[in-house]
């Protein structure tokens, strides 16, 4: 590479960038992993912070897989059919209610959470369960679930497709589940794990939906750093890097793959 | 099995009338190509008959007995090839070749017997299990076909399939086409805006223009005989030949035309192929262009009519530009049309 | 027609579930907004209460900073990478890109490990340098969110510049930065507002970083916090949520018109 000088300003603001990014991570990682973080790694290594973690939060990692699962099943379920019906109707209503349904992106998590606790709060049963949460979650998400399979739906000749199984002798219902759901499997594997990654880290609304016997693990975190000593909240947040970090990879790698499709 | 359409139209919720009322009827076996240019409302007619297009109240499609004008698409029982073939890109050749047995759900032995079958008819045996992502446009185009006919449909219905394919392949496809569709003895229609395809592959041709059917019949009766000027223009290219009509000749800017008597007053017609040079002849212009185009040259010539007009000359020599030409058209190959009261652009 | 009422039926979990938890809500959102004493005076009240005036101004100043800072640090490093080969380039740009998904909260944590009281910056340096509970600590936050999505979209957009445009520009003599200001810049301005549009509203609304760093910074999401659940005075947490939805929401939309994407929202 042919280093001239805006070259090398660029690198240099590219590296502290990188630098301001991983940093305060591997600080983390390494004051999780060591005896005494004041003292320094010297204190040695240990494993100790994290049983302790594992020990306290554990119910807080099993509710926010659980809620992910839960969520990601939802937003299948509501998502793909949804995006398949607003690929069909490329009407201004269709607009409207992709536009409507996308408010989530934009609107603070904290706002939904207000509105939502304000028309269901009373509800005790529903208040108090896990639901809560997850209906939470599914609103954050569903956005995502939709767009990423009406994306990879839009750029596929899904009328030609459709009408060629429809000649051939396949009903509606058919023709759903043989040619729409797998030619958009790009596109739904890319929502699928962008709906996972969101919700395991999820704290704006869940903060305000959660009750005190249904902590997830952005929920602990907070908890954590709020009460408990630097070496578990450390050995919390790398648990938290290690459950994210491939996930968020592994999104990155199938948004791609889906935007590829799409262009 | 006959197909029968009668009075189908179409009109658009704007307003616009793709179809105007069009009757045909296509015997059993026959290949009926639907010929004109692109908006003529041939692609309408075709995906009425397939069910993908609800007509207007009072059109009627028949197959054989049965009226199906109500029948949803996924019970008419058509095959049905697409201009971009729209094969099944999540499953291979045999799977997309299966689909329409399997949804109609034939059983396992049945099916591969079946599928076998048409892979050996359309030479796909080699591509079986190939995706589809990975076949040239040729083998696309063939498992298109394949997957249409599988299931036995009552009709075969073809949308531009040759359009997709780059101009040396389509050639050669052309009449291998026509060779399979006689194969599988389907009553088909063939729609296309290209006239070579159409002349080569079809029984019988309807010339649509506007929404409308302007006229129907053999290729060779098309050709020697349209019944309009849009017909002769469209198949082989007619000129028109405007000057004044006389008894028995024809007078033109660049000399005097004999024609039969009985021609009357009607507007006349020639196609390059029937202009000859020929030193004798009684028309004279002024040549303007000459192109090679291998068998022969084709050259446009100035000041026998308002136009220029074009010939192709067989010949392994041509006339330069600029040279004066004397022309002959022999009567038997002019097209007489009745006057349409101006005269043609 | 069946397709036609197939398609109607696969709106329609669509259509109860954003109906039940989405509009209502919204709709008694609002409503809760003009139940206090004031009525829909509230809304003024907001403009003439010195405390929540400045709270929204510090929140639009705050998230205005970062979208710069943003828009400037990514521009540069995402045009670097996505024109530069090198060895380690893949790693940069997963490094850069990671933070995409971390919650507020951990990335409140990680600035506090960097400049809290027992933080990088405190430890290393004898001036003891403590920022992390100020409003440089939540300026730094919401630029370690900001960072990873707006490179994301300035490295997609010079994906699909024209680089015929760029040759054409060399061509004709103009030199690297000519073809910068004149070339690259200009293709780059639609996806430059939408992604500093994305920046700020999610700055606006972030309440994770907030809620880790800002004991004593008043911001429009812990503003609506505190009068929700420490004050109980629900109608004024209403209604600055809808001011904060309607203000991100508007500003998203018009940034939107200028250009197609948005990327994975968070915080």
């Amino acid at each position: 590479m042919h280093m001239t000088m805006p070259r090398v300003l660029q690198l240099a603001v590219t590296l502290l960038t990188a630098a301001f990014l991983i940093v305060p991570a591997i600080q983390s990682v390494l004051a999780g992993l060591t005896v005494n973080y004041f003292r320094g790694i010297s204190s040695g290594l240990t494993l100790k912070w994290l049983g302790q973690v594992w020990e306290l939060y554990a119910g807080s990692i099993a509710l926010s897989m659980w809620l992910a699962v839960t969520c990601l099943a939802v937003t299948l379920v509501i998502g793909v059919p949804a995006a398949y019906a607003l690929a069909k109707s490329p009407g201004r209503m269709s607009r409207v209610l992709e536009e409507f349904i996308s408010l989530p992106l934009a609107v603070p998590g904290l706002a939904l959470a207000l509105a939502l606790l304000q028309l269901y709060g009373s509800m005790q049963g529903f208040r108090t369960s896990w639901l809560f949460i997850l209906v939470g979650h599914v609103l954050y998400t569903l956005p995502f679930m939709v767009r990423s399979v009406l994306a990879v739906l839009m750029a596929m000749d899904l009328r030609s497709l459709e009408e060629s199984a429809a000649t051939l002798g396949a009903s509606s219902w058919t023709r759903f589940r043989t040619v729409v759901v797998p030619n958009a499997m790009p596109g739904i594997l890319a929502g699928a794990l962008t709906v996972v990654t969101l919700s395991i880290g999820e704290f704006n609304l869940t903060w305000m939906l959660h009750t005190p016997y249904l902590k997830t693990l952005p929920v602990g975190l907070a908890d954590s750093y709020a009460s408990m000593r630097l070496e578990i909240a450390s050995a919390y947040t790398l648990v938290f890097f290690v459950m994210i970090v491939p996930l968020l990879m592994a999104m990155q790698w199938a948004t791609d793959r889906a935007q590829r499709i799409t262009r | 099995m006959t197909l029968t359409i009668t009075n189908a139209s179409k009109t658009y919720p704007d307003g616009t009338r793709a179809l105007r009322p069009t009757s045909l009827t296509v015997g059993p076996g026959e290949i009926l190509s639907l010929l004109g240019p692109s908006g003529c409302g041939k692609t309408t007619l075709l995906r009425i008959i397939a069910g993908l297009e609800r007509p207007d109240p009072g059109s009627e499609v028949r197959f054989g007995d049965e009226d199906v004008t109500r029948l949803a698409v996924e019970r008419r029982n058509v095959g049905m090839v697409f201009q971009s073939y729209a094969l099944f890109p999540n499953m291979s050749v045999c799977a997309n070749i299966g689909y329409g047995l399997k949804v109609r759900k034939v059983p396992a032995a049945e099916l591969t017997r079946r599928v076998d079958e048409v892979l050996a008819l359309c030479r796909l045996e080699d591509h079986a299990e190939r995706p589809v992502t990975a076949l040239s446009g040729g083998q696309r185009q063939r498992v298109a076909l394949a997957r249409a006919v599988a299931p036995r449909p009552r009709i075969l219905l073809l949308d531009e399939p040759l359009s997709a394919l780059d101009a040396a392949l389509r050639d050669s496809l052309r009449d291998e086409l026509a060779a399979m569709l006689r194969q599988f003895d389907i009553t088909a229609v063939f729609v296309t805006h290209d006239q070579s395809e159409a002349l080569a592959i079809a029984d019988r041709i309807a010339v649509m223009s506007d929404g409308v059917m302007q006229q129907i019949g053999k290729p060779e009766e098309l050709y020697r005989s349209p019944a309009s000027a849009f017909v002769a223009r469209f198949i082989g290219n007619a000129m028109p030949l405007p000057g004044r009509m006389e008894p028995g000749r024809l007078v033109l800017k660049g000399g005097v035309l004999p024609v039969p008597e009985a021609a009357g007053r009607s507007d006349v017609y020639v196609r390059a192929e029937d202009i000859h040079l020929d030193e004798d002849g009684p028309l004279q212009g002024t040549l303007e262009t000459v192109s090679f185009s291998g068998g022969h040259y084709r050259l446009g010539i100035r000041d026998v009519v308002e136009d220029t007009l074009f010939a192709t000359h067989p010949g392994r020599q041509a006339p330069a530009p600029g040279d004066r030409v004397r022309l002959r058209i022999s009567p038997d190959d002019l097209v007489f049309l009745p006057q349409s009261g101006h005269m043609p652009e | 027609m069946t397709n036609r009422i197939f398609v109607a039926l696969c709106l329609l979990p669509l259509a109860v579930f954003s109906m039940a938890f989405l509009a209502l809500p919204i709709v008694r959102l609002v409503q809760a907004s003009g139940e206090s004493a004031e009525g829909w005076g509230i809304y003024l009240q907001i403009l003439q209460t010195p405390r929540y005036l400045q709270t929204l101004l510090q929140t639009v100043l705050v998230s205005f900073a970062v979208a710069l800072t943003a828009l400037a640090i990514s521009t540069t490093a995402g045009l670097f990478l996505a024109r530069n080969r090198f060895p380690g380039r893949g790693a940069l740009l997963s490094i850069l890109t990671l933070p995409l998904a971390f919650p507020g909260v951990v990335i409140g944590f990680l600035i506090i490990l960097l400049g809290g009281r027992q933080g990088l910056f405190n430890t290393l340096l004898p001036g003891h340098v403590v920022f992390a509970y100020s409003l440089t600590g939540l300026f730094l936050g919401y630029l370690y969110f900001s960072i990873p999505r707006v490179l994301l979209t300035v490295m997609a957009a010079t994906e699909k510049l024209d680089p015929s445009l760029e040759e054409a520009a060399r061509t004709l003599g103009a030199s690297p930065w000519r073809i910068v200001v004149d070339v690259i810049l200009p293709g780059l301005a639609p996806s430059l507002v939408a992604a500093g549009a994305i920046a700020f509203a999610t700055a606006m609304g972030a309440f994770g970083t907030a809620f880790t760093l800002a004991t004593d910074i008043d911001v429009l999401p812990m503003v609506i916090y505190t009068e929700f659940t420490l004050s109980a005075n629900i109608a004024m947490a209403s209604a600055l949520s809808v001011v904060l939805g309607l203000a991100t929401w508007i500003l998203l939309l018009v940034a939107r018109s200028f250009a197609g994407t948005t990327v994975a929202a968070g915080g």
